[in-house]
C-alpha cells in the first residue's frame, strides 16, 4: 500500500471506530439510560414493572420496619411529591439511615420497589448527582416527612 | 511557620514554572542554548514542590490544628499513618499532591530524558511547565491547602472511616502517579508537533513514560477495585462508578497508546496517530481529575456551592487540551508517513488493538458524561449503570481480547511465514472449554460462559510468542508482553469464574446455629464487642468448617465517634479455589444476627490478573531501559568528545 494511501485507509477508519463509539453509545443510552427514577416518576406511571431500574430520593423518617426474618426490611423513599415503598434482603449498608438520601437498584413488582441492591458510598458527603436538590432542600430545613 | 514554609515554596515553584515556560519562548523563536539552564529550572521547580507537600505532611502529622485542612479533615485521635495518609484524602492535598507529581516527574524528564532531540526536549519541557502553571494558579488562587484558622480549635473534625484504611491510603497516590505520568508523554507530543520531530527516537524517549504511567494506573485501578471489593462489603469489584471510570479512561487510552507507540518505534509509521493518542490520554487523566474534583459527580450543587474551582478546573481543561488538539490540526496533517505495510501485518493488527480501545474509551466516556450533558441541556437528571456499560462495553472486550491472542504472532510489515496455523490449538482448547462449560453448568449465562472460554484460549495462545523461539533468549519486552497478555486471561478467569460460580447466603443465626454455602458449614460462636484505636466494635466469631479444615472469621460492625459513622467490616479468608467473604450485620430482639456470606470460586484470580498485566509492564520497563543503556553508552562518550 502507498504511503498516501495507507493515510487515506487509517484516517477512513478512525472515522469510522469514532462513528462506531458514537453509535453503539446512542443505542445503548436510547435502551438503558431512562434508569434513574424518583418516587414522582413512578406515581406517574412511567416506570413498567420488572424493568430495571435506580430508585433514588430520602429514605422517609420513620419508615424502616423489619420483617421476622430479620434479614428483610420495607422502607419508603420519597422525594417530597411521592412515596415508593421499597422491600430488601440483605444488610444495610454503611451510611444508610431514616432521614438521608438512598439509591436503591432493582425492579417494581405491583407498585413495590424490590431492591437488589442499596448503594454503599464512598463518602459520607457523596450524594448521587440525581438527588442533589433534594438533599440541599433537605438540609436547608425543608423537610420533606407527610 | 511550617505552614508559610510550604506556601513559599510552592509561589517559588509557580515563578520557576513561569520562567521555565518563557525560555521556551524564547528559544523556539530564536536558537539560543538554553536546554541545560531549563533543565535546571525544572528540577529546581520538581525540588520544591516535594518540599511544599512534605510541609503538609508534616503539619499533618503533628495534627496542627491552626491549618484549617488539618481541622477540616484529621483528628488527633487518629491513627499515625492515617494522619498521614489524611495529607492526600481531601480535596487541597490532593490537588498539591496531584501537582507535585507533575512536577517531579517534568523533573526526572529534564534529568534522564536524553534521548529526545534538543528542540524537542526544550519545547517538552516548556510544555510540561505551561501544565504545572495551571494547576499551581489553581492551587494558589482557588484552594490554598496551607489556609491558617484563627484562633486554633481544640480538635479536628475527623476523617471518613471509610478512608482509614491501608488500601485507601495509598491507591490515590498510585493512581496519581500513573495520571500525571501520562502528562510527560503528552508534553513530548506536545514539543514534537511544535518543532515537527515526529520520529522512531521520540517514540523511543517517550515509551519507558507511557509504559511507567502505565502500570502504575493498573496496579491503581487493580488496587481501587480490591479495596471496594472487601472494604464496602458488598462482594463486588467493579460498579462503572463515574469515579472508577474517571480511572479506566486514562487507562484505555495509555493502553492504545502503549501498543501504537511500538509501531512509531519500530517501523516509524503512525505518527499522527500516536501523537493524538498521547494527547488524548493525558485529556482522560485531566478529565477524570476534574469529574472527581470539580464535584460535579459528588453532587450537581457542588458548583453552585463552590462554583470557582469546578469553573476553574474546567477552564484549565479546556485550555489545555484545546491548544493540545489546535496544535494537533496544524501539525498533524503536514507530519509524513513513515513506513508503509500491507494489510495483513502487526501494524495492521495494532491499528486494529487500537480502534477497538478507542471505541470502548468512547462508549464508556460517553456513557460517564452522558448525564452531564443531559442535565446541562434539560435539567432532567439521570443516571446511566452497569446494563449500559456491560452490555455496550462487553462484547467489544470480548473481542479485543480474543485479537489479543493474535496480534503478536503477526510479522512487521507483512506476513511471510504464517504462524497463525499455531492458533489451531488455543482455539481447541478454548472450544474444549466451552464444552464442558455447557455439560457441567448447563444453566450458567452466556457471559460468564464465553469469558471461560476465551480465557483458557488466551492462556494457551499468550504463551506462543515464547514457544517459537528460545525462551531464555527471548528479549525481556517480549517476556513483558505475553506476561501482561495472560494477565488479561487470568482476570478475565477471575470475572466470569466469579459471575458464574459465586455462592451466597443470607440469614439471621443466632450463637451456636450455623448455615451452610457451597462446601462450607458455617457457625456463629460468639458475638462479642471489640476496641480499635478509635472505633468500638462488635465481632462476630466465625466458625467454618470444610471436610477436615477448619477457620475462624471475625467480621466486624465498628462506630466510630468522630464523625458518628458505622461501617461493615468484612472478614475474607483466602484459599487457593476462592475466597469466603462473612459479613455481619444488626442484631433482632431474639438475639439473632444478620449474617451474610458468600463463597466465591477463584475470585482472586481478577485482581492476580491484574497485578500479572503490571509485572509484564515492569518487566518490558526494565528491559527496554537495560537495552538502550548498553546501546547508548558508547553513544554518550562520543559526543563528549566530538
Amino acid at each position: 500500500m502507498k504511503a498516501k494511501n495507507q493515510r487515506l485507509v487509517l484516517v477512513a477508519a478512525a472515522a469510522f471506530a469514532l462513528l462506531a463509539a458514537v453509535l453503539l453509545a446512542m443505542w445503548g443510552l436510547k435502551d438503558r439510560a431512562s434508569y434513574f427514577f424518583t418516587p414522582a416518576d413512578i406515581a406517574a406511571g412511567k416506570a413498567t414493572d420488572g424493568q430495571a431500574m435506580r430508585l433514588g430520593g430520602m429514605v422517609e423518617r420513620g419508615s424502616i420496619k423489619r420483617e421476622p426474618d430479620g434479614v428483610t426490611i420495607r422502607f419508603i423513599i420519597t422525594d417530597g411529591k411521592a412515596r415508593t415503598p421499597v422491600t430488601y434482603r440483605g444488610i444495610v449498608p454503611d451510611l444508610f439511615r431514616e432521614g438521608s438520601g438512598a439509591v436503591a437498584e432493582g425492579h417494581l413488582q405491583n407498585r413495590t420497589f424490590v431492591a437488589d441492591t442499596i448503594l454503599a458510598k464512598h463518602d459520607e458527603r457523596y450524594m448521587p448527582p440525581e438527588l442533589g436538590n433534594l438533599a440541599a432542600e433537605h438540609k436547608a430545613g425543608k423537610t420533606l416527612e407527610k | 511557620m511550617i505552614a508559610e514554609a510550604g506556601l513559599a515554596a510552592l509561589w517559588l515553584a509557580a515563578g520557576l514554572a513561569a520562567l521555565q515556560f518563557v525560555l521556551m519562548v524564547l528559544a523556539l523563536r530564536s536558537p539560543i542554548d538554553v536546554c541545560r539552564a531549563m533543565r535546571g529550572v525544572a528540577v529546581v521547580q520538581g525540588a520544591l514542590t516535594l518540599i511544599s507537600f512534605a510541609m503538609l505532611l508534616i503539619v499533618f502529622a503533628r495534627s496542627d490544628m491552626s491549618v484549617a485542612l488539618v481541622f477540616e479533615n484529621s483528628h488527633s485521635a487518629k491513627p499515625f499513618i492515617y494522619k498521614v495518609a489524611g495529607t492526600w484524602g481531601n480535596h487541597e492535598g490532593s490537588m498539591l499532591l496531584w501537582v507535585t507529581v507533575l512536577s517531579v516527574a517534568g523533573a526526572f524528564f529534564a534529568l534522564l530524558s536524553k534521548r529526545a532531540g534538543e528542540r524537542t526536549a526544550i519545547a517538552a519541557l516548556g510544555a510540561q511547565a505551561a501544565l504545572a502553571l495551571g494547576f499551581y494558579a489553581f492551587l494558589l488562587i482557588a484552594s490554598n491547602p496551607f489556609a491558617r484558622l484563627f484562633p486554633a480549635p481544640p480538635d479536628g473534625r475527623g476523617l471518613n472511616p471509610l478512608l482509614q484504611d491501608p488500601g485507601l491510603a495509598f491507591h490515590p497516590p498510585t493512581l496519581y502517579l500513573g495520571y500525571v505520568g501520562l502528562s510527560v508523554a503528552f508534553s513530548l507530543a506536545v514539543g514534537a508537533l511544535l518543532t515537527g520531530e515526529v520520529d522512531a527516537k521520540l517514540a523511543r524517549a517517550m515509551r519507558p513514560w507511557v509504559l511507567g504511567a502505565w502500570l502504575l494506573l493498573t496496579l491503581g485501578i487493580t488496587a481501587g477495585s480490591y479495596w471496594a471489593y472487601y472494604e464496602l462489603g458488598w462482594g463486588g469489584y467493579w460498579f462503572w462508578d463515574p469515579v472508577e471510570n474517571a480511572s479506566l479512561m486514562p487507562w484505555l487510552a495509555a493502553t492504545a497508546l502503549l501498543h501504537s507507540i511500538n509501531v512509531l518505534a519500530a517501523r516509524g509509521a503512525l505518527k499522527a496517530w500516536t501523537m493524538m493518542l498521547a494527547v488524548i490520554a493525558f485529556s482522560m487523566s485531566m478529565v477524570g481529575t476534574f469529574l472527581v474534583r470539580s464535584g460535579v459527580l459528588t453532587s450537581v450543587h457542588a458548583f453552585a456551592i463552590d462554583p470557582e474551582r469546578g469553573t476553574f478546573l474546567l477552564a484549565l481543561l479546556g485550555i489545555y487540551v484545546g491548544a493540545a488538539f489546535v496544535l494537533f490540526a496544524v501539525r498533524g496533517a503536514t507530519l509524513r508517513e513513515g513506513a508503509s505495510f500491507e494489510l495483513v501485518s502487526r501494524e495492521t493488527g495494532l491499528v486494529i488493538n487500537n480502534l477497538l480501545l478507542s471505541v470502548i474509551l468512547g462508549i464508556v466516556f460517553l456513557g460517564t458524561l452522558y448525564p452531564l450533558f443531559v442535565e446541562a441541556v434539560s435539567g432532567e437528571k439521570l443516571s446511566v449503570g452497569a446494563p449500559y456499560f456491560n452490555a455496550v462495553a462487553g462484547p467489544l472486550a470480548l473481542i479485543l481480547t480474543v485479537l489479543v491472542g493474535v496480534g503478536p504472532l503477526l510479522s512487521w510489515r507483512r506476513e511471510r511465514r504464517s504462524r497463525l496455523k499455531t492458533l489451531t490449538i488455543p482455539a481447541l482448547i478454548g472450544a474444549t472449554a466451552l464444552a464442558i462449560t455447557v455439560i457441567l453448568w448447563p444453566g450458567m449465562n452466556i457471559l460468564p460462559r464465553l469469558g471461560l472460554m476465551v480465557a483458557a484460549y488466551l492462556l494457551v495462545a499468550g504463551t506462543l510468542p515464547l514457544v517459537a523461539r528460545n525462551p531464555l533468549r527471548a528479549p525481556l519486552a517480549t517476556w513483558g508482553m505475553v506476561v501482561a497478555h495472560l494477565g488479561i486471561a487470568v482476570a478475565l478467569a477471575g470475572m466470569a469464574a466469579n459471575a458464574a460460580f459465586t455462592s451466597e447466603r443470607l440469614a439471621v443465626i443466632s450463637p451456636g446455629e450455623s448455615l451452610t454455602l457451597g462446601p462450607w458449614t458455617v457457625q456463629l460462636e460468639t458475638v462479642e464487642p471489640a476496641a480499635g484505636p478509635n472505633y468500638t466494635a462488635i465481632e462476630g466469631k466465625l466458625r467454618a468448617t470444610r471436610g477436615s479444615g477448619l477457620t475462624m472469621l471475625r467480621p466486624q460492625t465498628r462506630y466510630f465517634s468522630d464523625p458518628p459513622t458505622e461501617t461493615n467490616e468484612a472478614a475474607i479468608e483466602t484459599f487457593w479455589n476462592g475466597q469466603l467473604y462473612t459479613v455481619i450485620g444488626k442484631a433482632d430482639t431474639a438475639g439473632g444476627w444478620q449474617v451474610r456470606l458468600w463463597w466465591k470460586p477463584f475470585v482472586t484470580l481478577i485482581w492476580t490478573g491484574g497485578a500479572l498485566i503490571a509485572f509484564g509492564g515492569a518487566l518490558a520497563l526494565v528491559g527496554r531501559a537495560w537495552r538502550s543503556r548498553r546501546r547508548t553508552s558508547g553513544g554518550w562518550r562520543k559526543e563528549r568528545y566530538a
